[in-house]
């Protein structure tokens, strides 16, 4: 090892208190050992975790929709649990259609080497809105934004929902939905038409300029022209 | 296939004996002599076939042989579009810009499975094939090619450049088809024809 | 963890380092002996200028983005004040089609996926599934994976090298590193068949065995490997235009790190230890002799001194997997997931309903779910996988470590000159393919 770096032991906190980890072996299917954080969910938000699965050795807590917020800022600051850092933020949608969509939320907790899976469930037939945990990690940023433009669920206090992936005039619909024809809802050459006619790459969108601030340094007359849509940046 | 031995006319008469040497070819052989051993390349690179041209440009296979070292990232002078790796629909729009903004003489070369048909993404995101988009004069296959099926595919581009004709016209001729011309095929027609058929995406027999 | 100041040697002769540890940009000039001093007097610095600020493009088609990423910067002058990325521009709906394969088809994709890095995504896919279909791999299996994931971190890393180098202006450490990556590639199609999409592994073993001979050549190669590395090592890491362009750009603190959800050497160059590898084990990584870098600063100069250490423990854990490596079966004795031997299949009646079931329905996992992260050369790469019981997934979600890692490039330009923006750029390591999907 070069001298410019000390060598170092993984995981900083809990040094030496805790076994060091090793591969998971012979892993059970079902009731494996829960993570010791699903009993202290339950213990500081009785009414709000709806049910605790152990499946192939990884805990799921369930919890309520509307206090997904509270319950992840919990995790996170707790100095006991100290979940500081969010792996994932996705979406399950089954192929029984009248099965909820589940929104998962995968942390970590580096001090503690723990791994914890969030999930609630969004029934189908009412509007799909999850509270953002933005708030609390900053990384929730793309992924969220991503498992809005892919199924379109809502993350209520997120600072900028748009489209990621597929660009913003995207007209037909949520890719990853089950209803979604793998090959999109329109024809191929309808699909080249209207991106063609679209040329994303080509224009700085309205919400982009009013979000660089630019927008209100444009002049009266050049804001009228974006409006009236425009291709500006050619 | 592989490399075949047809004789290229030579086109090159050195006078015997002179003591004011001279040459005479035709303007044709020369000018297509000339942009064939030096076509720069505009590598339009998105995905694994782009790691594989990275590899055909770097020290072992070298590109340079072929005169093409001089990357030209931008359009405006390039030659070649080498579209290296799959072309979503968001991308579509830009390629054909790029393919707007070079200059005539111009060829295409679509490297890879992914962007001569689309490849193993028979799906919503991504066009099936750049000939939808801009016209393609040699398609590389492979997943990704090899550095070596790339330069065969470079080798035959070049063999096309140097059958051009000055005076044919035509081939520069950049049309959006007519809707009137009895060429035209209706975008609905495409479709049907261009419908998959026994794909993977029907293995659905059982099992689901 | 704490932010500490560094010394950094520098060989090629400056007039000293900046407050922020940089080599100082002072203008040179001659004086009468000849020798070369700084210009007295100092050249005036620009008046201030009161300007508007402007709206710049860079992308999706450009040199220096790795790809198609198009980052829209508003300029004051040449200091950026706000990045907006854009992506997407090769979303390719790896998630969706995953939904209609099953699970040994999914494992081509994974390919196509992080394409820089295909061996590890082959095996951290395999990984996920078998602990979804509650599968123990053989002895052989896992240290034929551990070679397979540190080869796919070097081929990976040696990329990111060549091309980091030629984003900040140095063409020769590519040709030199990739002729080290052809090399690797060489022993790749000699055990698989593919040099770039390997499609190396199969849910319950390897798509094949290494072939007779396939050590020695390893061997061979982690023997000569490292000089190459030294000499990269000597062009580039006291070179003061290297040195110059890179320290202090792009610094992310420790808990701003976390907080951004980086991993990989993003995260490790900010000074937190988090390694999957180290934390979370697989493929018994905690039975190997190696050590985490960890970086001080968190800039892109640490960035590059933690991944070209990164190598050099990717060789060492290469060297001690060659030399355990043990005999015995690749694939697990498993007929929902093995194929039988083509001999046994057709003489055999079981071995035959195994293959016709096999062949036609798939395997099918019990109903549960799976999230399996390894460490990948950008960062923690999860699959998680969800079964209904059925032979295709439900949901097949990858965690591209680079996406996150990206996220936060707003975060880490603004500030910095646009030219910087190229080099802050180069040292997050991304690939579109993983990023876009």
């Amino acid at each position: 090892m070069s001298d410019t770096f000390l060598p170092v032991v993984a995981g900083h906190a809990e040094d030496g208190r805790v076994a060091p980890p090793s591969t998971p072996r012979n892993v059970p299917y079902q009731n494996g050992a829960p993570n010791p954080s699903a009993e202290a969910l339950r213990a500081q938000f009785a009414d709000a975790v709806q049910r605790v699965d152990v499946v192939w050795g990884e805990t799921t807590v369930f919890v309520d929709r509307a206090r997904v917020l509270e319950i992840v800022r919990w995790l996170h600051d707790d100095p006991t649990q100290q979940y500081d850092y969010l792996s994932d933020v996705t979406a399950v949608e089954y192929r029984d259609l009248d099965r909820p969509i589940e929104v998962v939320w995968h942390l970590r907790s580096l001090p503690h080497r723990r791994f914890l899976r969030l999930k609630t469930l969004l029934p189908k037939g009412q509007p799909l809105a999850v509270p953002s945990v933005w708030d609390v990690y900053k990384g929730a940023d793309w992924l969220e934004r991503e498992c809005y433009d892919m199924f379109g669920i809502r993350f209520e206090g997120h600072p900028d929902l748009r489209r990621l992936l597929m660009w913003e005039q995207y007209k037909e619909g949520y890719p990853l939905r089950k209803d979604f024809p793998l090959r999109g809802r329109f024809s191929r050459s309808e699909q080249l038409r209207q991106i063609l006619a679209q040329n994303p790459e080509a224009k700085y969108s309205m919400e982009e300029l009013t979000v660089l601030e630019a927008f209100d340094e444009l002049s009266l007359e050049q804001r009228n022209r974006l409006r009236s849509g425009e291709k500006v940046g050619e | 296939m592989g490399l075949d031995t047809r004789r290229v006319e030579t086109g090159v008469d050195v006078s015997p004996s002179s003591s004011e040497s001279w040459v005479t070819t035709r303007l044709d052989f020369l000018v297509n002599w000339g942009r064939a051993n030096s076509l720069w390349p505009m590598p339009f690179g998105t995905a694994c076939c782009a790691i594989e041209f990275m590899a055909t440009a770097a020290s072992k296979f070298d590109l340079a042989r072929f005169g093409m070292e001089r990357m030209s990232f931008s359009p405006r002078q390039a030659d070649v579009l080498i579209c290296a790796g799959r072309v979503p629909f968001k991308l579509a729009p830009v390629i054909r810009r790029i393919w707007q903004q070079m200059p005539q003489p111009k060829w295409c070369i679509s490297m890879g499975a992914c962007a001569s048909s689309g490849g193993m993404f028979d799906n919503y995101a991504v066009v099936q094939g750049i000939d939808t988009i801009i016209p393609v004069d040699v398609y590389v296959p492979g997943c990704p090619p090899r550095p070596e099926g790339l330069m065969y595919g470079i080798m035959m581009l070049q063999e096309k450049v140097k059958k051009e004709r000055m005076a044919d016209k035509s081939l520069r001729n950049e049309m959006e088809p007519d809707p009137q011309s009895q060429l035209y095929i209706p975008p609905s027609l495409i479709d049907e024809v261009s419908e998959p058929f026994g794909n993977a995406v029907h293995q659905t027999r059982s099992g689901l | 963890m704490a932010t500490t100041t560094r010394t950094i040697e520098v060989e090629l002769s400056t007039t000293g380092l900046d407050a922020q540890g940089r080599p100082q940009r002072v203008p040179l000039a001659t004086d009468e002996a000849g020798n070369l001093v700084p210009m007295t007097p100092a050249p005036a610095l620009e008046p201030e200028l009161e300007g508007e600020h402007m709206l710049i493009n860079i992308g999706p088609q450009h040199p220096a983005t790795h790809g198609v990423l198009r980052l829209v910067l508003e300029l004051d002058g040449e200091t950026v004040v706000r990045c907006v990325p854009h992506i997407g521009y090769l979303h390719c709906g790896f998630e969706k089609i995953g939904e209609y394969r099953q699970y040994n088809q999914i494992i081509p994709w994974t390919d196509r996926e992080d394409y820089l890095n295909s061996p590890g995504n082959n095996v951290a896919f395999a990984l996920g599934a078998e602990r979804l279909f509650g599968i123990e791999i053989t002895e052989r299996c896992t240290v034929l994976r551990v070679i397979a994931m540190e080869l796919s971190r070097l081929i990976s890393h040696c990329v990111w090298l060549g091309t980091f180098c030629i984003d900040i202006g140095a063409f020769t450490p590519f040709l030199w590193i990739f002729q080290q990556r052809e090399r690797v590639y060489t022993m790749l199609e000699s055990w698989i068949g593919a040099r770039l999409t390997t499609t190396l592994t199969r849910v319950g073993g390897m798509g094949a065995d290494i072939p007779d001979g396939w050590t020695e050549d390893l061997a061979n190669f982690i023997r000569t490997f490292p000089a190459v590395l030294d000499e990269c090592n000597t062009m580039l890491t006291k070179n003061a235009i290297w040195v110059g362009r890179t320290v202090g750009l792009g610094a992310m603190s420790a808990d701003e790190a976390i907080n951004y959800g980086l991993s990989g050497p993003m995260l490790r160059a900010s000074g937190v230890a988090y390694d999957v590898r180290k934390d979370f084990p697989y493929l018994d990584y905690e039975t190997y002799d190696f050590d985490v870098p960890v970086g001080q600063t968190g800039d892109v100069y640490d960035r590059f001194l933690v991944r070209m250490e990164e190598m050099r423990q990717s060789i060492r854990i290469l060297d001690q997997a060659l030399k355990r490596l043990p005999d015995g079966p690749v694939n697990v004795d498993d007929h929902r997931v093995i194929l039988p031997p083509k001999s046994k299949a057709t003489s055999d009646m079981e071995s035959m309903i195994h293959h016709f079931k096999q062949v036609m329905e798939g395997p099918r996992p019990p109903i549960g779910e799976a999230y399996v992260a390894v460490e990948s050369p950008k960062g923690e790469k999860g699959y998680y996988m969800v079964s209904d019981g059925t032979s295709k997934p439900v949901r097949w979600r990858i965690r591209p470590p680079s996406f996150v890692n990206l996220s936060a490039i707003p975060k880490m330009v603004e500030g910095h000159l646009l030219s910087d923006v190229i080099a802050i750029n180069a040292s997050i390591d991304i690939v579109m393919g993983e990023i876009d999907r």
